[in-house]
């Protein structure tokens, strides 16, 4: 098979990106000045353009979404690729910082621990933008800023907000939330880890979790034990577990098919002490913590996938109308017309959905059938749109050097956590089974 | 028309009032089409944006702002209607106030630097600032114009394509460093004075959420040609607007005496 490369590569890789300080340079008059590389706001002709009349926002959010498109794609969207191919942030700890000067760790918690008070639809839009420039780093910001941080906000004591959201939302803190374990995934409530009450009131935990995002790196882990494992279920008690907690520790960081850069963990309890006021929630209560965070979990993290497809579509259709075959740009061939099309109407649709859920919970109209329905949608559909990607870019699509196959491999990643797709049927079809309970 | 300010020690008055002037132009990152009939390039349903000299002159008068050296920072704007959203970028960046001159669509073509400095001169004699900070071009018609016509029309000192602005050394002056074709020059202005930024100037913040949301609030005056009294009439015709020719191959040449024949041959060289 021989690789034909186009003539404007650079154009297309995402390495390459012209910046606005670039082309005022060649503008001005030519100065021996050389600039300071990381003063660069990137803006590119690689995007495909997201119409916000369609989905109601406001003023704001689409200013909002403006910010956060051109931070993502100067701080974060030319690192990608290393990322990637390193399956390591390195500087994960300065991005996160700079999250927290603009507020993007807490944007649903309060103002008093320094969030931004704001909508699921703000976050949501966050998400998104963050995606689109590397979905990896996104995962572990959705983890950090939904999983944890947003438990602390909605079941944390004053003293447990207190004591954790400020430095977890300012970015000096990376969170994480444990709740699968090795042998209980889809049963997640099958859990084995055990949480045994001391005479001193505190607890001891023994186990160890599996696929924890950011379990590698965080400071302030949420965690789902059993204290009252003959009762199942609701057996389940939440707790803050700190980093330097004497017995925990991350036996190893995962090799995994995508996402790599968001670091995965195995967690390591042994023996590990839990003082009494880090119960979050109420005692052999954690399954509501748990099921109610996972809806929240799965509609915020919906905002990920519609990332991937809307860099599927920047991706594809500019390199559509760039390589030519047969006199004219592939674009205009009615096979790849359609194809894009599907890619336009997967996005959109997706879109309105996520959004409108998004709405409805700020209203405080929780849907679990909903917030499944959402993730499994534009899963099932962000992994269609890059394999379309791929077609599209077609040999180009298969090499490394073009980001098709990491979107690819990045979106199945939606299909399987939070909750499988499988899983998420179940939930929505039992939903619609207790409609017609007589 | 004369404005003196107390040359008092700016450091201990209340902080110098700056006028920042922000241009909506065409996104630097769009492909420009010339329109079919050569009367310009196509702008209906095409992405704007702020003129990006204007985002670091924006910048600058939040900075001497948060650095005391400014006690209050308003947007202008002269524009069509939308370019009240550029106004709420600067608003959101951390601008005070803002002032949109609205200019009605059929006059917007014609609109030339000269008509620009006339309408921010007339608001300068309302305003009253201190400092008027300007890009020093747009990135549309790359004029670098209405800077210095301003500071003429208002008979204030001009400093253009500033790479810094502090207080002189005696505190009662602006020492701006300008980026030359020879280097740097350092030069000390009295104000009131114009000023208009360069690149170097600083690097422009992103607006934040809460920014954004609190730039709603703040208030946004809207203004009419009319009612500052300037004659908007053209004084220059566009006849045509073309695409740059298609660049032509060069060719390689191995030696000077190859270069020299062949800049002969073009007559290009006796």
């Amino acid at each position: 098979m021989q690789f034909i490369r186009p003539v404007l590569h650079s154009q297309v890789c995402t390495s390459a990106r012209p910046s606005a300080r670039q082309f005022l340079q060649k503008l001005g008059k030519s100065c021996s000045f050389s600039l300071n590389s990381s003063s660069t706001r990137l803006y590119s002709t690689e995007f495909f353009p997201i119409n916000d009349e369609l989905y109601g926002l406001t003023d704001e959010q689409k200013q909002l979404r403006q910010t956060i498109f051109q931070f993502c794609q100067k701080e974060l969207a030319p690192k990608a690729q290393q990322i990637d191919a390193e399956n390591d942030f390195k500087d994960i700890k300065k991005f996160w910082r700079q999250c927290g000067e603009l507020g993007l760790l807490g944007v649903t918690a309060p103002t008093e621990y320094g969030g931004l008070g704001a909508s699921y639809l703000d976050h949501a839009i966050v998400m998104e933008e963050m995606s689109r420039a590397c979905a990896a780093v996104a995962l572990s910001y959705g983890a950090h800023s939904n999983l944890c941080v947003n438990q602390i906000v909605r079941h944390g004591t004053d003293e447990q907000k207190s004591r954790y959201l400020p430095k977890l939302i300012s970015g000096e803190w990376i969170g994480a939330l444990a709740m699968s374990e090795p042998n209980a995934g889809s049963d997640v409530v099958s859990m084995t880890m055990r949480a045994d009450k001391q005479s001193d009131g505190s607890y001891v935990l023994n186990g160890s979790k599996f696929w924890i995002t950011n379990g590698p790196d965080a400071d302030v882990i949420v965690v789902y034990a059993k204290t009252k494992p003959e009762a199942g279920a609701h057996g389940i008690t939440t707790f803050l577990v700190e980093r330097d907690s004497p017995g925990f520790s991350c036996s190893r960081k995962l090799d995994k098919l995508g996402m790599r850069g968001s670091n995965t963990g195995e967690l390591v309890f042994d023996g590990v002490r839990v003082p009494a006021d880090r119960v979050m929630g109420r005692l052999d209560g954690g399954v509501y913590v748990l099921m109610s965070g996972l809806d929240i979990e799965r509609l915020l993290l919906s905002a990920g996938p519609l990332g991937i497809m809307q860099a599927a579509c920047d991706t594809a259709f500019q390199y559509a109308h760039i390589r030519k075959a047969f006199g004219q740009s592939i674009g205009q061939f009615q096979l790849l017309q359609g194809k894009m099309a599907d890619m336009y109407c997967r996005l959109t649709s997706g879109r309105c959905y996520v959004y409108s859920v998004t709405r409805a919970l700020a209203q405080g109209s929780r849907q679990p059938m909903d917030c499944a329905g959402v993730i499994l949608k534009c899963a099932e559909d962000a992994t269609q749109s890059a394999l379309d990607a791929i077609q599209i870019l077609g040999g180009n699509g298969y090499i490394n050097e073009y980001p098709a196959g990491r979107l690819l491999r990045d979106a199945k990643l939606y299909e399987i956590g939070a909750g499988t797709s499988e899983v998420r049927r179940l939930v929505i079809g039992r939903a619609i089974n207790n409609i017609y309970k007589s | 028309y004369i404005h003196i300010i107390n040359k008092a020690d700016m450091a201990a008055s209340k902080g110098l009032k700056i006028l920042v002037g922000c241009k909506r132009v065409i996104d630097y990152a769009v492909k420009v089409r010339v329109k079919p009939d050569r009367s310009g390039v196509v702008t209906e349903g095409v992405k704007h944006s702020m003129n990006p000299f204007d985002e670091i002159a924006v910048e600058e008068a939040v900075r001497m702002k948060e650095k005391k050296l400014a006690g209050e920072a308003v947007a202008i704007s002269v524009g069509p209607p939308q370019s009240q959203e550029t106004l709420r970028t600067a608003l959101a960046m951390g601008i005070d106030r803002a002032i949109h001159v609205e200019i009605p669509l059929a006059q917007l073509e014609k609109l030339q630097p000269i008509h620009v400095s006339k309408l921010l001169a007339k608001v300068c004699e309302s305003e009253k600032p201190d400092l008027v900070i300007l890009g020093k071009q747009a990135i549309d018609d790359d004029c670098n114009q209405t800077g210095q016509m301003l500071a003429a029309l208002l008979d204030w000192p001009q400093a253009t394509f500033a790479s810094k602005i502090e207080p002189s050394q005696d505190s009662k002056q602006l020492r701006v460093t300008r980026e030359v074709d020879g280097g740097m020059e350092t030069i000390d202005v009295s104000v009131p004075a114009v000023v208009t930024s360069d690149l170097r100037l600083n690097e422009p913040r992103y607006a934040t959420l809460p920014n954004i949301m609190k730039a709603k609030k703040k208030p946004l005056a809207k203004m009419s040609p009319d009612q500052l009294g300037v004659d908007l009439q053209p004084r220059q015709e566009v006849i045509s607007v073309e695409d740059p020719p298609v660049r032509k191959a060069g060719a390689k040449v191995e030696s000077v005496e190859d270069l020299v024949g062949k800049l002969r041959e073009k007559g290009l060289v006796k």
